[in-house]
């Protein structure tokens, strides 16, 4: 039996399609975006070509979007890049924002900027009289993550969108987990700044992108030459970037029937662990509310480790869905968010589901986690 | 009056999680009863301190506050 991979959200394989694509940019016979010979004329319309299919898949303006490395980029430029040029001293985000927000939030702390974080409910969900009770006369920002990589929830972007366009607020939201998988058009959720990243649509790590409306000004956090518009100075990672532009293009004519194919399979996997490993309930919002690929967990009396590491052994690949809280022996900061603290939080388990998974691949981790749960609580003090 | 720190671990310019790592892998060269000093300007360091210690075990002696810069005081326990 070969590995089932249920981490998709942690790394998920380049569609070959993607790399057949790819291979050119990388072997030879393109040249840089900026150069002035026929190679790199043929470069830039490859980089814009791209820019565009990107922005096709959110409904954005294809000049908005900003090329980076990572979505972890993408975010500190958004939070950081907008304060840097706005006039007011606050913003808001949610307590479940990816550690690339909350650490830029913190950055900005440094510097005089007062942060408050929007509490969520129980489901983990943000709830907009919050936001709209956040803001304040001199808020610059609200930043809210459409979907949480950690449980799954998908956030009311409409609703938030309606209270920031209300009280004149731009909002970010980084959409990394969410994109091609919930409906999420830019002029219809009232968003500012969008994050997106490559490899969770199929494309190849080191390529992402912030997108910008054309109306909200950005100072770049890397300064050099005239790439990306001057807000992301640096030679383009050309392959990865065009890989990018042709997984969003898979992502959009794909997605609708991959969610229904993925949400099938999330429900077995969810509604069959809950069945047969007692005691364990999910964490973040349960069905619709959920993203389709994600499934989270807590078995108490269990530690995750100690259970990933047995299922790794039977050739499961899984998560706790915090690798930060993993290093610091800390629940993570979502889990303490959704009131989930305490023993029970280290035995937070995360499984993403993916283009490849299969339902017999399912049925594997039905088997065993069961009797790896059992094992380990009898051997539990 | 606390006894001069064993080690001093300057993590200021750093964020969540690398204080805590840094003072955790500093820690394990170091013997049961010995303090270490950190400094962090982590806004969040303060809470991340405290719960860590509180949930490792280890005493956190003092928390200070110069400025922007925290330091923290810690005994190793086990």
């Amino acid at each position: 039996m070969s590995r089932v991979y249920l981490d998709y959200a942690g790394f998920a394989p380049v569609d070959p399609r993607v790399l057949a694509v790819m291979r050119p940019f990388l072997e030879g016979g393109v040249g840089n975006p900026s150069a002035p010979h026929s190679l790199g004329l043929e470069a830039r319309a490859s980089l814009d070509g791209a820019r565009a299919k990107v922005a096709r898949l959110f409904g954005g303006t294809p000049a908005g979007v900003i090329f980076t490395a990572t979505a972890t980029e993408a975010n500190n430029l958004a939070v950081r890049g907008l304060a840097a040029r706005a006039a007011g001293r606050h913003v808001v985000a949610s307590a479940i924002e990816h550690i690339s927000i909350l650490n830029a939030c913190r950055d900005l702390e440094k510097q005089g900027f007062a942060v408050t974080l929007a509490p969520v409910d129980g489901d983990g969900r943000v709830d907009p009289d919050a936001i709209a009770r956040a803001i304040r006369r001199d808020t610059v920002l609200v930043s809210v993550t459409a979907a949480s990589g950690e449980i799954g929830t998908v956030q009311p972007i409409r609703e938030i969108g309606r209270v920031t366009r209300e009280r004149g607020v731009a909002l970010h939201v980084d959409a990394v987990g969410a994109v091609g998988r919930v409906p999420l058009a830019v002029d219809e959720c009232g968003i500012d700044l969008l994050t997106v990243s490559s490899n969770d649509l199929y494309g190849p790590p080191g390529a992402a992108a912030l997108w910008v409306r054309p109306d909200v000004k950005l100072a770049p956090l890397t300064l050099g030459g005239a790439q990306e518009g001057g807000y992301r100075a640096g030679t383009e990672n050309l392959p990865a970037i065009v890989g990018m532009g042709v997984a969003a293009d898979f992502s959009r004519s794909e997605g609708p029937a991959e969610v229904a194919r993925l949400t099938i399979l999330r429900d077995r996997l969810l509604d069959g662990v809950l069945a047969r490993v007692a005691d364990s309930r999910l964490t973040g919002a349960p069905g619709a509310a959920r993203l389709p690929h994600h499934v989270s967990l807590l078995t108490p009396g269990v530690k995750a480790d100690a259970v990933l590491m047995e299922l790794d052994f039977r050739g499961v690949s899984a998560s706790s869905g915090s690798a930060c809280a993993s290093l610091t022996e800390q629940p993570s900061h979502v889990l303490r968010a959704i009131g989930c603290d305490g023993p029970v939080a280290e035995s937070a388990l995360c499984f993403t589901l993916g283009r490849w998974t299969t339902g017999p691949e399912i049925d594997v981790v039905l088997d065993v986690l069961p009797v790896i749960v059992a094992r380990l609580r009898r051997l539990a003090p | 009056m606390l006894d001069a720190p064993d080690k001093v671990l300057d993590c200021v310019g750093l964020f969540c999680p690398m204080p805590i790592l840094k003072t955790r892998e500093a820690m394990r060269a170091m013997a049961v009863g010995q303090l270490i000093e950190m400094l962090s300007d982590d806004p969040a360091s303060e809470a991340d301190m405290k719960s860590w210690t509180g949930r490792t075990g280890h005493d956190l002696v003092a928390v200070e506050r110069n400025g922007t810069v925290f330091r923290f005081i810690v005994r190793k326990t086990g």
